[in-house]
């Protein structure tokens, strides 16, 4: 047993929570959050430069990292800072399914995510699929050499971004059938997609995509006609174990935020802190932190596991996660009072940032119930 | 023991319903259920409807135009209100102020004041916590020095999170008037005019992006001698009296009620697992135990509030129930944002005028999550969670609060 980062993965710990420390303070987010695109050009080609977008592919796929603990790290470091850009979507998972599923020539676009030249999204979700991941309706139709996409896309975080979509489709099968789905790479502004974009609460933006009639060569087909599934399953395991480490870094940064509030904040002739009731309610923050932070190890550390092993270690730790980042959510604010209600105190982001995560590829109760059905299975 | 209200009571939820239905704007009532914000304009409406009844000040005797409704008719009002996604009314002239002014101030004061509280004339607004004293209030520092000729107050100093000072022409304020006797002793009751020269609000924003509550700073304003409430320095007590008698719907009952049918209604129309979410039992087990919380927390406030009806003053209860009304709504706006599943993500706070137009919304969830993140508010003013839990244990341990 060895609890230690390995020495690239301390360095690139290091350099990119000093990157942050000095470039991305409360006010600067701020700017980023009241933007049109939700997001800053300069601190994603910052971070592209520092290695941050090649940490999450693996040496086959043109990176130098790309493992659970890799991902683990950057994204606890990006959750620290509050940091809305779109590395999840563009590398994790649109990113992830070019380099698992591509040919030769969609991989090519791996060095330009890579350099930060290329955005991507993942549209996948549906407006009643909800968490469920292999409920795809959107329609998939030969026609010739050409493939037509009909359909609709919920909430596809970075789609106005995005220079390519990745989007799921049904090949074959029943609605709910994990076989016949397929991944297409289509260009954003390709003819028949129409986006309704918006600000999210967490900051960041996403949009509603409609497909109408959207004809891509088959050569857009990422992987084999209808077998998508699998790869879906393990990049979204890969980008709930980022969810889990981005939380984790968040939940830090709010029990920071409340210690050191309950040591100078005064009532009563003394600091806040001092008070029992508050005392043993930061005691058990710092209790949970521990448990978070062990269920993200575990869960990072499965995420090149058989199927079985991984799923329910994600499961497991994005549960865990819904649970302790609730509780240290909300009681961060409470503990602090008002001024955590305010927009400019840094907790107000960082609490939704932890509270919004439960909102992406599953929630504290989906991942019990899963949980539950993957042991029973 | 009898569960069921009387005849009369019965008589009059009937005659509130009717009444709802005929007179609530259809446009008013549908904004408040979507979570929208009604603005100056929708509030005084409400207002005037409701004066035009003659049920805008319930709780007043009817020497002053009030109703004068007993608590389980007050509680029944609000429990209708609720449910027909009436508005809130805007509390602090109605029923902060002009309980005050009916026990403690002058003649002059009820005669010229409480008129224009009825008419909408006076948006009043309350200066109480300030930076430095929030769970602590008795600390407050803003002071008011009498001028040599005896006639006005200047005032200085700065109050915070004045909910809706934005609109407020008056504000009724705790200030310092004895700095050499005990915190307690030194306070008084003062009515400022929020045009008075020197007096400055300042919005603060709060992390759904509503422009709730606001800073208001005071720098030597001139505040007449006949805007004292009651005696000087003897503020505290009058605060204290407003605190205790104004808890009425503490609980928050109605919204309680009206949330869990939300959430219900987003839980049938949001899709999981090709089934209406409310269908899967673990969610419905969520749902059945704030409404069972629900149920006891409301009858709670019926035994509380049948004594009060028959003249007991609330003690320890309404800490009681601020504490677990606080607690069964701040579960509820988490049962809807989880609900509401990826679209609980969109920002879609009334902040943004319009934004709800442009919004996808397929299930009308409205801005549940924004509502989740505001409503955390609730266990915090008004006397802080932890607060009422000391009272509560004082009380029962200590000998007295």
């Amino acid at each position: 047993m060895n609890f230690d980062l390995t020495e690239e993965r301390q360095m690139l710990q290091d350099s990119l929570r000093r990157f942050l420390r000095d470039k991305y303070d409360t006010a600067t987010r701020n700017k980023i959050l009241e933007s049109n695109t939700g997001f800053s050009a300069d601190i994603w080609n910052g971070l592209a430069e520092l290695g941050v977008i090649g940490a999450l592919f693996t040496e086959d796929q043109g990176g130098f990292g790309g493992a659970g603990f890799d991902i683990a790290v950057v994204f606890e470091e990006l959750g620290r800072a509050g940091v809305v850009e779109p590395f999840l979507d563009t590398a994790v998972l649109g990113g992830g399914l070019i380099a698992e599923l591509g040919n030769d020539d969609q991989k090519a676009h791996v060095e330009e995510i890579i350099g930060g030249a290329l955005q991507l999204a993942f549209a996948h979700g549906e407006p009643t699929s909800r968490y469920d991941m292999n409920r795809v309706s959107t329609t998939a139709k030969a026609d010739g050499d050409n493939v037509v996409l009909n359909g609709r896309k919920a909430v596809v975080v970075n789609a106005e971004n995005a220079d390519m979509l990745v989007v799921s489709a049904r090949e074959s099968g029943d609605v709910a059938d994990e076989d016949g789905i397929s991944l297409f790479l289509v260009p954003a502004d390709a003819k028949g997609i129409t986006l309704q974009g918006y600000a999210l609460l967490a900051g960041g933006r996403a949009a509603e995509i409609t497909l109408d009639d959207v004809t891509v060569p088959a050569s857009a087909r990422l992987g084999d006609a209808g077998k998508a599934y699998p790869a879906i399953e393990a990049r979204i395991a890969a980008a709930n174990v980022a969810i889990c480490a981005e939380t984790l870094g968040a939940m830090e940064t709010a029990c920071r935020l409340t210690r050191d509030y309950l040591m100078t904040r005064k009532q009563f002739g003394k600091p806040i802190g001092t008070f029992q009731a508050l005392a043993h309610r930061m005691s058990d923050l710092l209790i949970e932190m521990e448990q978070a932070r062990s269920a993200v190890i575990v869960a990072a550390g499965h995420l090149e596991h058989p199927h079985k092993a991984r799923e329910s270690h994600v499961s497991a730790a994005k549960n865990l996660l819904g649970r302790a980042g609730r509780l240290v959510a909300e009681d961060s604010i409470q503990m602090h009072g008002g001024i955590a209600m305010t927009q400019e105190y840094e907790l107000a982001h960082i609490a939704k940032r932890i509270i919004m995560a439960d909102h992406r590829f599953g929630d504290t109760d989906h991942h019990l119930e899963r949980y539950i059905a993957i042991a029973a299975a | 023991m009898d569960l069921s209200y009387s005849d009369e009571e019965k008589a009059f939820r009937a005659e509130v319903r009717a009444f709802l239905e005929e007179k609530l704007p259809k446009e008013m009532s549908d904004k408040i259920r979507k979570g929208e914000e009604l603005g100056k304009a929708g509030q005084e409406e409400w207002h005037a409807i409701l004066n035009a009844q003659g049920w805008l000040a319930p709780n007043w005797p009817k020497k002053f135009g009030g109703a004068e409704w007993n608590a389980v008719q007050r509680h029944i009002f609000e429990e209708e209100a609720a449910a027909h996604y009436a508005p809130r009314i805007v509390p602090f002239g109605l029923s902060m102020l002009a309980p005050v002014l009916q026990k403690f101030g002058s003649q002059e004061q009820n005669d010229y004041w409480l008129p224009r509280i009825l008419s909408g004339e006076d948006w009043w607004c309350q200066g109480y916590s300030e930076p430095g004293a929030g769970s602590d209030l008795a600390s407050l520092k803003t002071e008011a020095v009498l001028n040599e000729e005896g006639t006005h107050y200047i005032v200085n100093g700065q109050k915070t999170w004045t909910t809706l000072g934005q609109h407020a022409n008056m504000i009724f304020c705790l200030v310092r008037t004895d700095k050499t006797v005990k915190q307690q002793e030194g306070i008084s009751f003062l009515l400022i005019d929020m045009d008075t020269p020197g007096v400055e609000v300042r919005p603060i924003i709060l992390l759904d992006g509503t422009h709730e509550v606001n800073e208001v700073w005071f720098t030597d304003c001139k505040v007449p001698v006949e805007n004292l409430v009651g005696e000087e320095n003897k503020g505290w007590t009058y605060a204290k009296y407003l605190l205790t008698h104004e808890r009425t719907n503490i609980a928050g009952v109605g919204f309680s009620q009206a949330g869990l049918t939300a959430v219900k209604r987003i839980a049938r129309a949001e899709m999981s697992g090709g089934k209406p979410l409310m269908e899967n039992p673990h969610f419905a087990a969520r749902v059945a135990r704030v409404e069972i919380d629900l149920m006891a927390m409301s009858t709670t406030n019926l035994r509380i509030v049948s004594k009060a009806a028959a003249g007991a003053a609330p003690g320890v209860e309404s800490s009681m129930l601020k504490v677990k009304g606080t607690i069964i709504r701040q579960e509820i706006n988490d049962l809807a944002r989880r609900a509401a599943g990826a679209y609980a993500m969109p920002f879609a706070s009334e902040a943004i005028e319009g934004s709800n137009l442009a919004l996808p919304d397929p299930l009308n969830a409205g801005p549940v999550a924004a509502q989740y993140f505001n409503n955390r508010k609730l266990s915090i003013f008004g006397g802080s969670n932890e607060i009422q839990r000391q009272i509560i244990a004082k009380t029962t341990m200590g000998g007295g609060a």
